[in-house]
């Protein structure tokens, strides 16, 4: 296996020809994948013109059953979108390099996957006309958003997170489109030249640049923390059993995390295989991004423990019996299934000959988020067929139209993703090139070696060449002690 | 004095410096390093030991975009939230602060968001149109000083960019 994440040899030059090469002009394979999007699309809204039409009754949303396969599905996009800005942002302020080649995707994924989550609260609220009564403008009809619900604070931290991760997705990139400017012709050097701004690189830009992409990557980290802590509220804050829990912030923010790591995984592997992205999305990168997953996976595992333990143990009759359903009663399949594929499924992970073989872990990755769908579908449904009535208790499997809004989602999403791979370049060019830089000018070998020291290497015994200045080491190891 | 433009590429950073390096030791009198512009493929990580620091106002429109969005979040949701006077509250307070904390966290890194945009697009000087000696290859993989002095110290620069080893160099006269 290549050991190092990136090849350093790799001419400047070529990582411009590669990565403008996946933006050419698309191959078949390309315009396949968009009809099977635009199939599912149109699936979806051929189901939310009848449900329009006729009324909710028809994805057999009714009481006791007012969220379903929405609102599950909306917290399933929401979740995945965390990674991408999230994992990006803390990458960067600690200056992890290894995620340059695959934070842009990983970007543009949190933006999609916002893009199609903003589609449920619409869909699910039925009367799409009347919308705009949830915002909080001046109304003469004395009709006001409930600020106190959850579901408002979802409005504003979404809204807050979108716009945020798409300014994150498209200032990083405007260096990589002023690239694309200068190579670009036609029509596509007019987009280019609109959307670089005018950038030419020179040390002023990078100043401030660098400034305000450090600055956004700090708002963003707890933003997107608080965004998925919101959600959770709209749960957590009612007194629902199975809902009503004190650890669901952080269960959501681990859950969102993980879906996001192990959709991150998917689209790495097939950005690496259909634009020959060998030398730049490489395997040890592919094996940190599943340690990564892995460890995330055993954080959600533990949070379901201690769950599953404050409920058991807090007497709370209701929700014990909630429980035991939910291992033995009409949804137990799924449950156990969301179970094996998030907590054990993982444990493939564990080994780097897994890690590294790439068809395993592609079909690994999906596994996982499917894992995670039902996560989510585990949270909405049981709760609402098994609340406080017994007189209540009705297990509901969701329809035809349910499904095809769901489906379509998927496919709206991949629609914009393959928008997007030959928009915008997936790989930032940019970044790359300062990572192989930094590798081959700054971190030498002898910097190497006294990082990756193992513990139980013999310690380096060279003193410090008389006559330099204290603390300093051999020349070529200026500021390292004891080198 | 008319006054020129010059533009000087150079395939690496060292020479690149290098050439800065003289400028800063005034080797072309009259020439300061705080004419000179660096422009390049990334930024080097140590670029400000070589200009020397320059100023970056971002953080302060961060901070501005913040206080704004705390206080323009709160006096918004309060305003909103005052109407409710006149529908009845059962008790509960008309503005609930815990609730507001929540929402005004949101507006602050809202418009602390878009206030750093604004400082970004104000201090990187963006939006404006190229200069004439701007070179396609600074987005490739080469480094390029900019200069822009009186005419007469055009040539001394090209000498000294020349010394050390620049693959190209453009010049103009500024009407």
């Amino acid at each position: 296996m290549q050991s190092k994440d990136i090849n350093e040899d790799i001419r400047w030059a070529k990582i411009n020809e590669d990565v403008l090469r996946s933006m050419e002009n698309p191959r078949m394979g390309y315009w396949l994948a968009v009809g099977v999007c635009l199939l599912l699309l149109a699936l979806a809204i051929i189901a939310e013109i009848y449900q329009y039409r006729v009324g909710m009754g028809v994805g057999k949303l009714n009481w006791p059953h007012m969220w379903d396969l929405y609102i599950a599905t909306f917290i399933f996009w929401i979740g995945m979108s965390h990674s991408g800005t999230l994992l990006s942002a803390i990458l960067h302020i600690t200056q992890a390099d290894w995620r340059k080649p695959i934070y842009r995707f990983a970007e543009a994924m949190t933006t999609f996957t916002l893009m199609t989550a903003g589609l449920f609260p619409v869909i699910h609220l039925g009367r799409l006309w009347n919308m705009y009564w949830v915002l909080p403008y001046f109304s003469d009809r004395g009709i006001w958003p409930n600020f106190r619900s959850p579901l408002v604070w979802d409005a504003f931290a979404i809204f807050t997170y979108l716009t945020s991760s798409a300014l994150f997705l498209y200032i990083g990139s405007i260096p990589d489109l002023a690239i694309c400017r200068d190579s670009a012709t036609g029509w596509r050097k007019k987009l280019y030249t609109i959307l670089s701004l005018g950038w030419r690189g020179d040390d002023r830009q990078w100043r401030n640049f660098r400034k305000t992409y450090l600055i956004m990557a700090c708002f963003l980290i707890p933003l997107a923390v608080s965004v998925h802590s919101i959600v959770s509220s709209d749960f957590a804050m009612s007194i629902m059993p199975g809902w009503h829990v004190t650890t669901f912030p952080p269960y959501f923010v681990a859950g969102a995390l993980y879906s996001g790591c192990a959709a991150i995984i998917t689209l790495f592997i097939l950005l690496r295989y259909f634009f020959r992205f060998e030398d730049y999305m490489t395997l040890p990168i592919l094996d940190k991004t599943c340690k990564l997953t892995f460890a995330i996976a055993m954080v959600w595992t533990y949070l379901n423990l201690i769950e599953f333990a404050s409920v058991w143990y807090g007497h709370d009759a209701v929700a014990k019996e909630l429980l035991i359903a939910k291992f033995t009663g009409p949804y137990s399949p799924y449950f156990w299934a969301m179970l094996i594929l998030g907590s054990v499924l993982p444990f493939v992970m564990a080994f780097e000959k897994m890690r590294t073989n790439i068809p395993v872990m592609f079909v690994v990755s999906i596994l996982l988020n499917v894992g995670m769908w039902l996560e989510r579908w585990m949270i909405v449904a049981p709760t609402l067929s098994m609340a406080y009535h017994p007189f209540a208790f009705d297990v509901m499997w969701a329809n035809w139209v349910q499904w095809f809004i769901v489906l379509g989602s998927f496919g709206w999403f991949g629609l914009l993703f393959l928008i997007f791979v030959k928009v915008i370049p997936s790989v930032s060019m940019y970044e790359v090139k300062e990572m192989i830089f930094h590798r081959r000018h700054i971190a030498n070998k002898e910097i190497a070696a006294v990082m990756h020291r193992r513990a139980t290497d013999p310690k380096p015994t060279a003193q410090p060449a008389s006559g330099q200045a204290g603390g300093q080491g051999s020349p070529g190891t200026p500021g390292l002690e004891g080198a | 004095m008319r006054k020129g433009r010059i533009l000087a590429l150079f395939s690496n950073f060292d020479e690149a410096f290098a050439a800065v390096s003289d400028i800063r030791h005034y080797k072309v009198p009259g020439v300061s390093v705080d004419d000179v512009t660096v422009i390049s493929p990334i930024e080097h990580p140590e670029i400000e030991e070589v200009l020397g620091e320059r100023p970056c106002h971002v953080p302060k429109f961060t901070l501005v975009g913040a206080l704004f969005g705390m206080t323009f979040g709160f006096l918004f949701l309060t305003s909103a939230q005052a109407t409710f006077l006149v529908q009845p509250q059962g008790g509960k307070p008309v503005v609930p602060l815990p609730t507001n904390f929540v929402l005004v966290y949101e507006m602050l890194i809202l418009f602390g968001v878009l206030f750093t945009l604004v400082g970004f697009i104000l201090g990187a000087r963006l939006f404006r149109r190229r200069k004439s000696l701007y070179s396609e290859k600074v987005t490739l993989d080469q480094v390029g000083i900019e200069l822009e002095v009186e005419e007469k110290y055009i040539e001394p620069l090209k000498e000294l960019f020349n010394e050390h080893q620049a693959l190209e160099i453009r010049e103009e006269v500024i009407k």
